[in-house]
């Protein structure tokens, strides 16, 4: 099963997250980057299902050509191949984001599987997939927090199964996801599109060898400067710092009153 | 946030180990009273010492880094913070071999258990290395883990405990208030405190504490990454934080232990990334901590392939993950030495500042009893806050060395070695004339200062035999044989020497002569003209100092000093002046050039460009004139370090050129050489038994150990006085002592020449150990061509320090004989010293 994961270049923030003096962006001085949960866990289960059952991963991102930093981590984790589709900067809105995309697929094959994080780390629009997977003709399930694909059914060009271990409408992969109310589960024919949730996995942690791979290895560059799409950033601002600092509620067991009615009062006894 | 008290004796800026070890200390030393102010929470505010891989190996080639270092391991053992895990530092090149030989001289000279083993031995100990790729190992035991942030809690806790100490965390310094000059006010987010002691014990942030007070503390926040890979299975079945020896892997600059379930793995080979202090983000806006920065892989990629070398065992393995890795900051300094002390500065400041785990405690009790006492137990000069010249506190130079000294921390680094960056930033009015005769140049406090003269190499020639060449690459490194020639040039003829970086004090004043008789061991009650040479002593007896007095006229006198702690020596006598400003100092060091001019010539020499007498009875041996040479106005010092008939010729900086011209127009019918500071400092002075300030001369030693106490004892007090008529009362516990090599063949085939560190031990080749615990050392070491002999110089117990003895000297890992040819003060070279007093 080949697979592309799209990822995105985010800034890693501590507790605060700094702006620029203009208001109008993170202020990343000081900060590292890093790719959010959610995409780091499609990296991994790409990694382990292309394992299972053979095929390719490719991680696509658009960014900055720093961005090339997040695919080697992709890369270092077991992925095979990374594309960067170079538009200088990661501040795109989602439409510009997702004809960037499209033009980094382009020249890929068309993978079986298409793998997004639910919503970035940053900006967290949760627009991207679909607009990809739409323009692909693809299907698309959201908020994915599991899945499975049928052992052996990986189908050629989206054949069903040999061993006819198919779902409802013939389907090869299993998606499934937590609502309040419990589980969903999606029967999917490849090729398919999903967005998945932190927690769907645990990822791993990139080896040294891994590193060392992925350090040498080439990166498929595209250029695109997409037409900026609908959506504008017209200021950031930092919500009120309410969070108190640590109240001491007293030391050793003289505290434990005070515990109690503080867990009163939250209602937990 | 805690309340603050309006009022503290002292304040201690920064809970690291550094700041809690100081509270700690002072507690112990009966401060009340103690405010310690931490802008982070607590246990674990976000400093340096919340990340550090906390590992300390004692044996340092510094004596006051190892006794630190070894200090601070028993304090960490006391308070049940420390583990035993033994470490070894393993070598891949040959020259690390070298080097570990050498490492091996300072643990016997300093005392601390160690050994060279093979690589079999290395993987025995550390079974998941590769010990096809190593060629030795230096295995010490007593390699330790400690928990800095527990020891700190506890040390807080015990002050606290006391009723010493007032806490504050959470709480952020914002201003440092001083009127004229002094330290009143400690302002922070929470309210101030009034004090006129603050110690800036905040690691990284240090400059920028000191700034608020209108001081300065040379670092700089510097990168140290490090990343912790695992699980490892072995690892986890230990059970424990840490089953197995730490490795260093010198040639890789990297190190490698078990943390828990991980390797960590730590580097110094990247390249140096410094950051400023008012850059360093706040606890909220850092992602991990303000001392734990992103991790920039790219540089620390080259170190990958040689972890997974070495530890490919554990490191290759398909679970084995990158957990954790940060670009951790920690403190460089224009010389790699801790800022410790008073600001020379600001009066009432005090630095803790550029201290590692392994020495904090060390470094605590150090500051304590110097902030109580007025010194402590170990010499600190190489430590010493006042010890950088004006220049040297600047950004751009601790930033340049900074950056050149960051890869040398696991280098291979020769004691002569100079530095590349900073250089040119002092230069005598004779350099233009130095550098046409080929000078190479040594610095001393910025200063440039000609080693040797390559013009001098025809001198090679005419001195033959009498010269030793060094066959032995890291012998000849920083060396060379002309430094010989030029000393018998000296002897034979005459030679000039220059002088210029010798820091100069004017003092004057109706108090002039009691405040310097304060200050000073010698009698300087003479007449006017007369140079009286004298330890300066610190209040427990130690040397602080050794200087020369000029009387210039009743109320005026020239203190005369070396380059190398003229501003440590500035500082103590200024900070010493009279309240009442009945004297007064002036540093005249940029006003005044000198040049040496010694030599059987020299008289000769000299009266050819003066009408003044020049004559023994005009110019007696220890007085000072002042003369005309070719019409510049010359402060003529019948003094000499190098022990021949001669002058320091000191005058004005701008007339310097014609001075050098106009004795190197004299000397010439007279042969004539310029020589090098290798001659002053090393050659000359060694066979003339002269001692030096850091080398035999420190603050753990008295001027009865040194040979150097006094017919009388002046009337007047001085400071360190008590200390000093006690130790003429008792027998001292070791004396200064002249040693000759006796054979200097080497299992190689050639001669080998100690370099100075080396331990001194029995012919049984046990370690020798004075009654206070101090083990013998070469204090100095160089050829002493009028003498033919290499000469050491080292403190030896009564029983060894006896003319005639035969001991060895341990000089990488192998031992050569050695003989005490003077125990004390006569020199070996014209013990009755007539030439100098011809
Ligand atoms: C990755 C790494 C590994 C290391 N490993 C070792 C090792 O194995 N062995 C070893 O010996 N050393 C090691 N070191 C070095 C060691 O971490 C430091 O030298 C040491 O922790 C410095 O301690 P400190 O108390 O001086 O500074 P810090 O621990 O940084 O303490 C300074 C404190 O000052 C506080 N402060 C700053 N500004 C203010 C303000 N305005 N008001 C109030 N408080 C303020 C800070 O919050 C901070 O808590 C390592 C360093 C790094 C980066």
């Amino acid at each position: 099963m080949d697979i592309v994961v799209c990822i995105k270049r985010v800034p890693a923030f501590g507790a605060q997250v700094p702006l620029t003096d203009d208001g109008l962006a993170v202020d990343t001085r000081h900060l590292g980057f890093t790719i959010g949960p959610h995409e780091e866990c499609a990296v991994e289960e790409a990694v382990r299902l292309a394992a299972a059952h053979g095929g390719r991963v490719t991680v696509l991102t658009v960014g900055p050509e720093e961005a090339g930093e997040q695919l080697r981590y992709a890369l270092a984790m077991g992925a095979h191949q990374g594309v960067l589709v170079d538009t200088g900067t990661t501040d795109l809105d989602p439409e510009a984001t997702a004809t960037a995309v499209l033009a980094g697929l382009a020249d890929e094959p068309a993978p079986d599987l298409l793998l997004f994080g639910d919503a970035s780390a940053d900006a967290g629009h949760g627009q991207v997939g679909v607009r990809v997977a739409l323009a692909c003709g693809l299907p698309i399930v959201g908020g994915v927090t599991g899945i499975e694909a049928e052992s052996g059914a990986v189908p050629e060009n989206g054949a069903v199964a040999e061993n006819g271990a198919v779902t409802e409408n013939g389907a090869t992969l299993r998606a499934t996801r937590d609502t309040p109310g419990g589980t969903e589960v999606f029967g999917l024919s490849v090729p398919a599109a999903v967005a998945v949730k932190e927690g769907l996995n645990l990822p791993r942690y990139p080896t040294l060898p891994g590193r060392l791979k992925a350090k040498k290895a080439a990166l498929r560059t595209v250029t695109c400067g997409p037409e900026p799409g609908g959506l504008r950033t017209l200021g950031l601002r930092r919500p009120a710092d309410d969070r108190a600092g640590a109240i001491p509620l007293g030391r050793g067991a003289d505290a434990a009153p005070a515990v109690v009615d503080v867990l009163a009062e939250l209602g937990k006894v | 946030m805690t309340e603050i008290p309006e009022r503290a004796d002292i304040v201690v800026v920064g809970a690291g180990i550094v700041g809690n070890s100081v509270c700690h200390h002072l507690a112990e030393l009966g401060w009340r009273n103690i405010v310690l102010i931490e802008k982070g929470p607590l246990p674990d505010p976000g400093g340096s010492t919340g990340h550090a891989s906390n590992f300390i190996f004692p044996v340092d080639h510094s004596r006051e880094i190892t006794a630190l270092t070894t200090d601070s391991m028993r304090q960490y053992e006391k308070l049940g913070t420390l583990i035993s895990c033994g470490g070894v530092e393993v070598a891949r090149e040959p020259a690390r071999v070298e080097e570990l030989k050498r490492r091996m001289a300072s643990a016997r000279a300093w005392g601390v258990d160690a050994e060279l083993i093979d690589p079999g031995r290395v993987a025995e100990l550390v079974p998941f290395v590769d010990p096809d790729i190593l060629l030795a190992g230096f295995w010490t035991p007593s390699v330790a883990v400690v928990d800095p942030l527990r020891a700190g809690a506890l040390m807080r806790e015990q002050a606290i405990a006391d009723g010493a100490l007032t806490v504050a965390a959470s709480t952020t310094v914002t201003g440092i208030r001083t009127d004229g000059g002094r330290v009143q006010r400690v302002c922070t987010d929470a309210g101030d405190v009034e004090t006129s002691l603050v110690v800036v014990a905040c690691g990284v942030w240090s400059p920028r504490i000191a700034r608020l007070a209108g001081g300065q503390i040379p670092l700089t926040p510097a990168v140290h990454q490090m990343m912790d890979v695992g699980p490892i299975p072995e690892f986890e079945a230990s059970g424990t934080a840490i089953a197995y020896p730490i490795v260093r892997d010198m040639d890789a600059l990297m190190y490698e232990r078990q943390s828990g379930a991980d390797l960590e793995i730590g580097s110094y080979a990247h390249r140096p990334i410094l950051h400023e202090p008012d850059e360093i983000p706040s606890l909220a806006a850092a992602a991990l901590s303000p001392t734990q920065l992103p991790f920039t892989s790219e540089d620390f990629d080259p170190q990958l392939e040689q972890a997974l070398e070495l530890f490919g065992s554990i490191l290759d393995r398909p679970d084995a993950g990158v957990r954790h890795a940060i670009n951790g900051l920690l403190s460089l300094t224009p010389d790699g030495a801790p800022v410790l002390g008073p600001s020379p500065e600001v009066d009432g400041l005090w630095s803790a500042a550029a201290v590692w785990i392994k020495e904090g405690p060390g470094v605590g009790r150090m500051m304590a009893e110097w902030l109580t006492h007025g010194d402590c137990e170990f010499d600190m000069h190489g430590a010493d806050i006042a010890r950088f010249y004006p220049h040297q506190r600047t950004r751009e130079h601790v930033r340049a060395r900074a950056n050149e000294g960051f890869n040398k921390t696991y280098g291979i680094v020769h004691p002569r070695e100079q530095w590349e960056s900073a250089r040119g930033r002092k230069l005598s009015p004779f350099h233009a004339r130095e550098r046409a005769a080929g000078a190479v140049f040594f610095e001393v406090g910025g200063w440039e200062r000609p080693h040797w003269y390559e013009s001098n190499r025809d001198l090679l020639e005419e001195f033959g035999d009498r010269i030793h060449d060094r066959p032995h690459e890291w012998d000849a490194r920083w060396w060379s044989p002309i430094v010989e020639a030029e000393h018998l040039a000296l002897r034979e003829r005459a030679a000039m020497i220059d002088l210029t970086a010798f820091a100069q004090f004017d003092v004057r004043g109706p108090g002039a002569l009691d405040y310097l008789q304060r200050m000073t061991m010698a009698q300087l009650d003479r007449p006017v003209g007369r140079i009286c040479y004298t330890p300066v002593l610190t209040p427990g007896g130690g040397f602080r100092s050794d200087l020369t007095v000029v009387r210039l006229a009743e109320d005026r006198f020239r203190v005369i000093t070396g380059g190398a702690d003229g501003a440590r020596d500035r500082f103590w006598f200024e900070s010493h002046l009279p309240a009442d400003g009945s004297a007064s100092l002036v540093d005249v060091t940029s006003a005044v050039c000198t040049l040496g001019l010694w030599g059987p010539r020299a008289r000769d020499i000299l009266a050819a460009t003066t009408e003044d007498d020049v004559s023994g009875e005009a110019i007696p041996f220890g007085t000072a004139r002042w003369i005309a040479v070719d019409g510049i106005p010359v402060l003529a010092l019948r003094v000499s370090y190098v022990g021949d008939l001669g002058w320091e010729l000191h005058a004005p900086f701008e007339q310097g050129q014609a001075l050098w011209d106009a004795i190197a127009e004299a000397g010439r019918p007279h042969g004539i050489a310029p020589a090098g500071i290798g001659v002053y400092g090393t050659t000359g002075r060694l066979e003339k038994g002269y001692r030096l300030m850091g080398a035999e001369l420190d603050a753990e030693y008295d001027p009865v150990e040194a040979g150097l106490a006094l017919p009388k004892v002046k009337a007047a007090d001085f400071i360190g006085k008590d200390a000093y008529l006690a130790a003429r009362e008792g027998d001292p516990a070791a004396t200064l002592c002249t040693l000759t090599v006796d054979d200097h063949l080497g299992a190689e085939g050639i001669p080998r020449y100690p370099q100075g560190g080396e331990p001194i031990v029995t012919p049984a080749g046990e370690r020798i150990v004075d009654r206070k615990g101090r083990g013998s050392a070469v204090t100095s070491a160089g050829p002493a061509p009028s003498v033919g002999r290499h000469l050491l110089m080292a403190y030896l117990p009564p029983e060894f320090a006896v003319e005639g003895t035969s001991l060895q000297v341990e000089y990488m890992a192998e031992r050569y004989p050695v003989t005490v040819a003077r125990a004390g003060r006569t020199p070996l070279f014209d013990p009755d010293d007539t030439r100098m007093k011809a």
